[in-house]
């Protein structure tokens, strides 16, 4: 019982944040318009928090993800417009995008490898991994942006209403919470997690399984910079900056433990639907950007400080 | 001048009279007393788990006694806190030191007392290295309190826990292993400081599983078994023969009658297996036969198990399962080709604590279940429920969390694992270390139907009653090598710990 108040938590802000605004603001916030609206905001960031999720769980974290963000963007565009000039063909755009996303599984599987092979800790390899990609990102094209005008169709593109990148973020929900659930790789990821030692003495292979963690991170990192690309029609070096705050927000808003063993991707939707929805209702209300980052920065810690309160009173129980 | 003793005051530095202690329904400690004369070195004995680390932990105040007082210099004492205990002269030197490695010797001897320095919040080094040097020199020890504790061997940090103790106005210092992670030189020289303590007139309680050491410096001694102290008394009249038949005295038999089962061909071979632990060990084990090791701590009894099952590489030599010379690489493979190992240490090696009791079980096993990319999660269920029942586990469902479930339930976690994974050759480490009597003998019966069912055990253990009661042959180890062979109804617990303890050329 005490067990589904916990799970249930995160949930349950969230329905309570829809409440209130609903109740507050019932003709601009309670539209389809406006729920399709935060859903295809929160697609990037909810995309990538879904792969800090696993890295998560697993124990670890990945700080690279906003710098990532902006390298797979830039290698995609760069690939766009060196082939196909100011006016690329879908063929072309789609190798930008198999470019871009490699570019996220390449920067994944660097930073696992960081962690595994040379026995860093993954603070401060991904932190290693965050300045370096930046500065890739950077130097490509001189700190210019690119701009792929025709690169619509993910940032714009609807199918039966639906937006695409609304669309992806579902697919790759389902997929995440399907592979941490129902195969022996999740099962994995939670038992390196918990007690990495003893993933290790029951035959995890754990470095392997560290570096996929990794490489999936990264290439859901590259899938969320081919939408956000696709979104302003451009390539910023400077995209994602302090992304990965936000996103290990989400996960942790979750019910995720930074120690790892513990969080779910429901939990992690809810978080980031949850930061979405507070940003949005803020701006309906009139709330300033600068104090909406009191409000977020208050619900952080309210959220843990409840996740962990719980937990102790149902670990006195037991 | 006129001395005038108190009535009540005895040559005793400390007593503790008619101790009994309980953790639920298991009595760890039953009306022992303890007398420790004043300045002398009094030996405290016993096997693992006869109680002596819970009559020591009340002596630190970490546990309070369930019946039974604890009387200092004619005081009754009553310690709620380990700061109690040596607020009243007693300090405690644990097998695991709690240095700080990066501090110097003499940081580390006066950490949270330092003096003070000429500004607030400093303190004054050179006062502290003065008098390092002067409490060391006192007592005849030879070390520099500048140096780091990072790089010092393992005795001399026992010397510089024993400074820190002293500096603390410790009178009474109970030492608990001290000699278990040295080498010759090093026991040498823990020895030495003892006896230098001794003759300055510290009062030590020394806990070792080493006799020779122990008849070497004891002027008395206090034997445990099973909660009790049998004995207790100046150890001039006692041979160390005599302390080991006082210390393993019961039978095990008594309630675990081992079965007589056909023995099949042979299983694993080791053939000169070494690695940076043990060194060039030979055996051979055959299907039904349970073989026992037999060990001090230290002796690298789990190191063997760690090379033979993938966690640690070897150097040298081969091992064979079924006639196959067999490369183990990683633990994977130990599984695979049927090896299960059990660890010695279920919380931080074994389980995941946080993770469902039913996860815990199928971990290894998964690939064995035909789970090998996807799972099916009501078949693992199923099959953590049907395992739990033949292992008799208590638990509230396959969801329960491993965290949730007693020790000896958290065993019978990591022995399904081998069930289920059908492991025909399985290798417990410890595997009844801090279960109840009830699960260990769930444990016994378990061993005994797996080998009446053609499979093959190799236990490590440091319970002597428990490898006589059920195993067929015992391999004794002394510092990383294998020194006898011994067919378990040849021999007697005597010989073994003789063997396992006492080394040619000393004592």
């Amino acid at each position: 019982m005490k067990k589904l108040v916990r799970e249930l938590l995160p949930f349950g802000s969230l329905v309570l944040v829809i409440a209130i605004l609903s109740l507050w603001q019932p003709d601009s916030f309670l539209t389809l318009d406006n729920f399709l609206n935060v859903l295809r905001r929160s697609s990037v960031y909810g995309i990538v928090a879904v792969g800090m999720t696993f890295i998560i769980i697993s124990g670890g974290i990945d700080l690279s993800v906003g710098s990532l963000l902006a390298l797979c963007g830039m290698c995609a565009a760069g690939t766009m417009i060196r082939l196909g000039g100011e006016e690329p063909t879908v063929g072309i755009m789609a190798m930008g995008t198999a470019v871009g996303l490699l570019a996220g599984a390449v920067g994944g599987m660097v930073s696992g490898a960081l962690i595994t092979k040379l026995k860093l800790q993954p603070f401060i390899a991904t932190l290693g991994a965050m300045s370096l990609y930046r500065g890739i990102a950077l130097v490509m094209y001189d700190g210019q942006p690119i701009n792929v005008s025709s690169y619509r169709y993910l940032g714009e593109g609807a199918l039966l209403g639906i937006p695409i990148s609304v669309i992806l973020f579902l697919a790759v929900i389902a997929t995440a919470g399907a592979i941490l659930q129902f195969t022996r790789f999740g099962r994995h990821i939670y038992a390196i997690g918990s007690n990495v030692e003893a993933a290790h003495h029951a035959g995890v292979r754990v470095d392997r399984s560290l570096i996929g963690i990794y490489t999936l991170g990264g290439l859901l990192t590259g899938l969320g910079a081919m939408i956000a690309m696709s979104r302003t029609v451009s390539a910023q070096p400077t995209a994602g900056v302090g992304a990965e705050l936000d996103v290990i927000a989400a996960v942790v808003i979750g019910g995720a433990s930074l120690s790892g063993g513990r969080g779910t991707v429901t939990g992690t939707i809810v978080g980031t639907l949850l930061i979405s929805f507070l940003h949005n209702g803020c701006t309906l209300v009139g709330i300033s950007t600068n104090a909406q980052l009191i409000v977020i920065g208050v619900v952080i810690v309210l959220a843990v400080a409840m996740d962990q309160f719980t937990r102790r009173k149902a670990g006195d129980a037991a | 001048m006129a001395l005038c003793p108190r009535v009540e005051s005895s040559q005793f530095a400390l007593e503790m009279l008619g101790i009994s202690k309980s953790f639920g329904p298991i009595k760890a400690l039953e009306n022992v007393t303890l007398r420790v004369q004043q300045g002398t070195v009094h030996a405290l004995v016993g096997e693992n788990g006869a109680g002596k680390s819970t009559l020591m932990k009340i002596l630190a105040g970490v546990h309070q006694p369930g019946a039974g007082t604890i009387v200092r210099n004619g005081n009754t004492c009553a310690w709620k806190d380990p700061s109690d205990s040596l607020a009243a002269g007693v300090a405690m030197i644990y097998q695991e030191l709690s240095l700080a490695p990066d501090l110097t010797i003499a940081e580390n001897v006066w950490l949270g007392i330092e003096p003070r320095g000429p500004l607030p919040g400093t303190y004054s080094k050179s006062r502290i290295l003065a008098d390092t040097r002067a409490l060391a020199e006192r007592h005849g020890f030879d070390v520099d309190p500048n140096q780091k504790v990072e790089n010092l061997p393992s005795s001399t940090c026992q010397i510089v826990e024993v400074l820190k103790a002293i500096a603390r106005n410790a009178e009474i210092l109970v030492m608990d292993e001290p000699t278990s992670s040295c080498g010759e030189h090093g026991v040498a020289v823990i020895l030495e400081m003892v006896k230098k303590l001794s003759r300055g007139g510290t009062t030590i309680i020394y806990i070792s599983h080493r006799l020779e050491e122990v008849v070497e410096i004891a002027r008395d001694i206090t034997v445990l078994r099973d909660g009790r102290a049998v004995h207790t008394g100046p150890i001039n009249d006692l041979k160390i023969p005599d302390i080991v038949t006082l210390m393993v005295g019961r039978n095990l038999s008594d309630y675990f009658p081992k079965k007589k089962v056909e023995v099949g061909s042979t299983a694993l071979n080791v053939s000169e297996l070494s690695s940076q632990t043990v060194e060039n060990i030979s055996f051979d084990l055959r299907w039904g036969e349970i073989v026992g090791v037999a060990g001090l701590v230290g002796a690298g009894r789990t190191e063997l198990a760690r090379v033979l099952c993938g966690l640690d590489p070897s150097i040298h030599g081969s091992v064979a399962i079924d006639g196959r010379i067999t490369k183990i690489a990683k633990p994977a493979d130990a599984i695979s080709s049927g090896v299960m190992y059990v660890t010695e240490d279920r919380k931080r090696t074994g389980l995941c604590l946080d993770l469902p009791a039913a996860w815990n079980m199928t971990l290894p096993c998964l690939t064995e279940l035909g789970m090998k990319h996807i799972l099916n999660l009501g078949r693992e269920n199923e099959i953590a429920e049907e395992t739990a029942k033949k292992l008799s586990l208590k638990w509230s469902g396959p969801g329960a969390l491993a965290s949730a479930l007693s020790g000896g339930n958290q065993q019978k976690l990591l022995l399904g694992r081998a069930i289920i994974a059908q492991s025909r050759l399985w290798v417990l480490d410890e595997p009844t270390r801090g279960v109840d009597i009830a699960a260990k003998i769930d444990i016994y019966e378990l061993i005994g139907r797996m080998v009446a069912d053609g499979k093959a055990v190799l236990i490590i253990s440091s319970d002597l009653p428990e490898l006589f009661g059920i195993t067929d042959r015992i391999l004794v180890m002394r510092r990383g090598r294998l020194v006898a062979d011994l067919v378990t109804s040849e021999t007697n617990p005597e010989a073994v710990m003789q063997l396992a303890a006492v080394d040619k050329g000393r004592t």
